[in-house]
């Protein structure tokens, strides 16, 4: 109805000063995008709240903010299982592998890995699985040396990566080592050659041993591509967690939402720089704020 | 639910068919539509803001094209001011007129560096140079040695006269700021043309690195500093770019992985930013993975645009 007394006008103007204009929602918007978190999810999750705010006639943008960081919250669901599937069986050992495209952070996390378990008095061997890239094997090798674990590597020249897999896989049952740890080669998702080869790795290591955990590395900078190569690494080695690297930047990393959402493969760990200690288990609260902040 | 922007745009083509003139609306829903294709191509969201504003602004100006329907002018408008920004400033590496010509290469970690170095080596010893790469990344593990294989690969010496972190060094301990001086002193003396120097990744926060970084700059005077960034980067490319740009104030882009099916909008974003050219694109792991970048194609591929002109010639 259409108010033309004095007093009527301003109850009105107070009123509309109250409720959440455009420009709360352009902002939350826009805070979404610039985390990676991609216009399909940042249009739900808007639509979500908009819902929200409808039903519960709430008032103030403050309100709506933290119901963002509840939805939020909820997304990227704290109570999802985390751990690693790394415990030895009775008669070998438990086999990790590391895969994702080019230069996320793979034969670092490896690195940072190997020295937490060593910390937790596990013993360890490395599979150097990336036989093609420039100095690749020799790279995990001086993480081995660096936390004390051996590394099984090719002393060919682009040898087959599937065998030096299985050797690792080898020296690990015959050593009753806890943990074998393949680090694999970077290859981007669209080059079927290159992914076949990554499923075979997989498939030779299973002649003698299970591979009880896929992580597939994430780096954090990495936009929408991100669920794209969550989407065919998980096709063509079933991944079982992800790793989201280089948080100690600027970047959020906010695709993981949407792959975590799509595929249900949880996020494990963050990396948060170079060291050898810079790895962390990702918890969805604190994932969260950094998002908002 | 369509996917593409040529899916959507086809729709939004059919709406429009047979009116004479473009409403404002749709003009907006036009602009809409392709909002969305260049966020989800990842290109910065102020970047897309300022450009959709400019394209809104020019379609809304725009005499009547009697050939084309309003919406195909709108999508060729868009086509338009992405090759301008991409190509604004298209240029060759800037040779020294007493060389040793220095190449500087600087990015984030893992973004292509040191496997671009073995590229940009090669490619200029086919063109009748003879240069040098210099191995200032003493930090990565086995950076050094990984310098050295592509450099052998390549056909190309490498200046190593610390061996970086490798199973003997627990930390870095060498001085990178010495040794890119060091091989220009090198170059000079043995004659090469060119000198290109790899350098550790390091992220944009990081002021200690980032100030690492202007130090070699500041030591050897290069005649291009070339910033290398991945194909695949999200929003993060503004913040990165320029840092970069105020760390090291870079000359030129190399956009690496292009190889992948990302659709590099940051190529746009950092163009935009920073105004300095995009000069080459890595399109894979060997050496000879490299070409020089184009803008129109670049334009294409973040816009799907290959497809939208093809949908302009079939109406
Ligand atoms: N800042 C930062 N840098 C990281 C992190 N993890 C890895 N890096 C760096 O990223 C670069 C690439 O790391 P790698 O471990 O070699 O990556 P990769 O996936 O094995 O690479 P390829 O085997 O070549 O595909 C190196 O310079 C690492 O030091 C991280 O969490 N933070
Ligand atoms: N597919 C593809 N891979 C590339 C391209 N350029 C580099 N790579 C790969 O990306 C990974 C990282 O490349 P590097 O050259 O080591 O990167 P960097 O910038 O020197 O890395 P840091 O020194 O650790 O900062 C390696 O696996 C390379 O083989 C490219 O254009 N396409
Ligand atoms: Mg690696
Ligand atoms: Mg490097």
């Amino acid at each position: 109805a259409k108010s033309n007394n004095a007093l009527g006008k301003g109850l009105l103007a107070l009123l509309s000063s109250e409720k959440i204009d455009e420009s709360v929602w352009e902002e939350i918007e826009e805070t979404l995008l610039l985390a990676d978190i991609g216009t399909d999810s940042t249009m739900e999750l808007v639509d979500v709240l908009r819902e929200r705010v409808k039903v519960l006639g709430t008032r103030t943008p403050e309100h709506v903010r933290a119901m963002l960081r509840e939805e939020l919250i909820k997304l990227v669901d704290p109570s999802m299982d985390r751990s690693l599937n790394i415990d030895r069986h009775e008669d070998r050992p438990a086999v990790l592998m590391v895969v994702g495209v080019n230069g996320v952070g793979k034969t670092t996390t490896v690195g940072k890995l190997a020295r937490v378990l060593v910390a937790e008095d596990k013993d360890i061997i490395l599979g150097a699985a990336d036989t093609f890239r420039a100095a690749a094997a020799e790279q995990l090798a001086t993480w081995g040396a660096r936390v004390g674990v051996p590394t099984v590597k090719s002393d060919v020249d682009g040898a087959d990566p599937a065998s030096v897999a299985f050797e690792a896989v080898k020296a690990g049952i015959d050593g009753e080592v806890d943990v074998v740890m393949i680090d694999t080669a970077g290859r981007l998702q669209n080059k079927v050659g290159l992914m076949d080869e990554l499923g075979k790795v997989k498939r030779v290591i299973e002649k003698q041993a299970t591979v009880d955990e896929v992580l597939l590395v994430l780096d954090a900078t990495t936009g929408q591509n991100g669920l794209t190569q969550a989407k065919v690494f998980a096709d063509v080695v079933n991944i079982t967690g992800i790793v989201l690297t280089k948080l100690d930047g600027t970047a959020k990393g906010g695709i993981v939402v949407a792959i975590q959402k799509t595929l249900g493969v949880p996020v494990k760990l963050i990396g948060l720089g170079e060291g050898a200690d810079d790895l962390a288990p990702f918890e969805a609260e604190s994932f969260v704020d950094a998002l908002l902040s | 639910m369509f996917n593409s922007l040529s899916d959507r745009l086809t729709a939004t083509f059919k709406n429009l068919r047979g009116k004479g003139r473009l409403s404002e609306a749709d003009v907006d829903s036009t602009v809409r539509e392709i909002r969305r294709a260049l966020l989800d191509a990842d290109v910065a969201v102020s970047v897309v803001r300022e450009f959709t504003a400019k394209v809104r602004e020019r379609a809304l100006g725009s005499e009547v094209n009697e050939a084309l329907n309003p919406a195909q002018q709108i999508v060729k408008i868009v086509n338009e001011e992405l090759v301008t920004i991409l190509g604004g400033a298209t240029r060759r590496i800037n040779l020294a007129k007493n060389p040793p010509t220095v190449i500087m290469l600087a990015g984030l970690q893992g973004a292509g560096k040191t496997t671009l170095a073995g590229k940009l080596s090669k490619w200029l010893k086919g063109q009748g140079h003879s240069p040098l790469l210099v191995a200032a990344d003493l930090q990565r593990p086995n950076a050094v040695k990984q310098l050295q294989i592509n450099g052998e690969r390549a056909g190309v010496p490498v200046f190593a006269p610390h061996p970086g972190v490798s199973s003997e060094f627990e930390h870095a301990t060498g001085d990178p700021v010495a040794v890119a001086q060091a091989g220009i002193a090198e170059a000079k003396a043995k004659l090469y043309d060119v000198v290109i120097v790899d350098t550790a990744g390091r992220l944009g926060i990081d002021a200690e690195l980032m100030a690492q970084a202007a130090n070699i700059r500041a030591a050897i005077n290069p005649d291009e500093v070339l910033f290398v960034i991945d194909a695949m980067i999200g929003q993060d490319a503004v913040n990165t770019a320029q840092a970069f740009n105020e760390g090291v104030n870079f000359t030129g882009v190399v956009l690496t992985k292009l190889d992948g099916d990302a659709r590099g909008g940051a190529a746009l974003s950092v163009a935009s930013i920073t105004g300095k050219p995009v000069m080459f694109a890595s399109t894979g792991e060997s050496l000879d993975d490299f070409e020089l970048f184009h803008p129109d194609r670049m334009a294409g591929r973040i816009l799907d645009m290959g497809d939208v002109l093809t949908l302009i010639e079939q109406a």
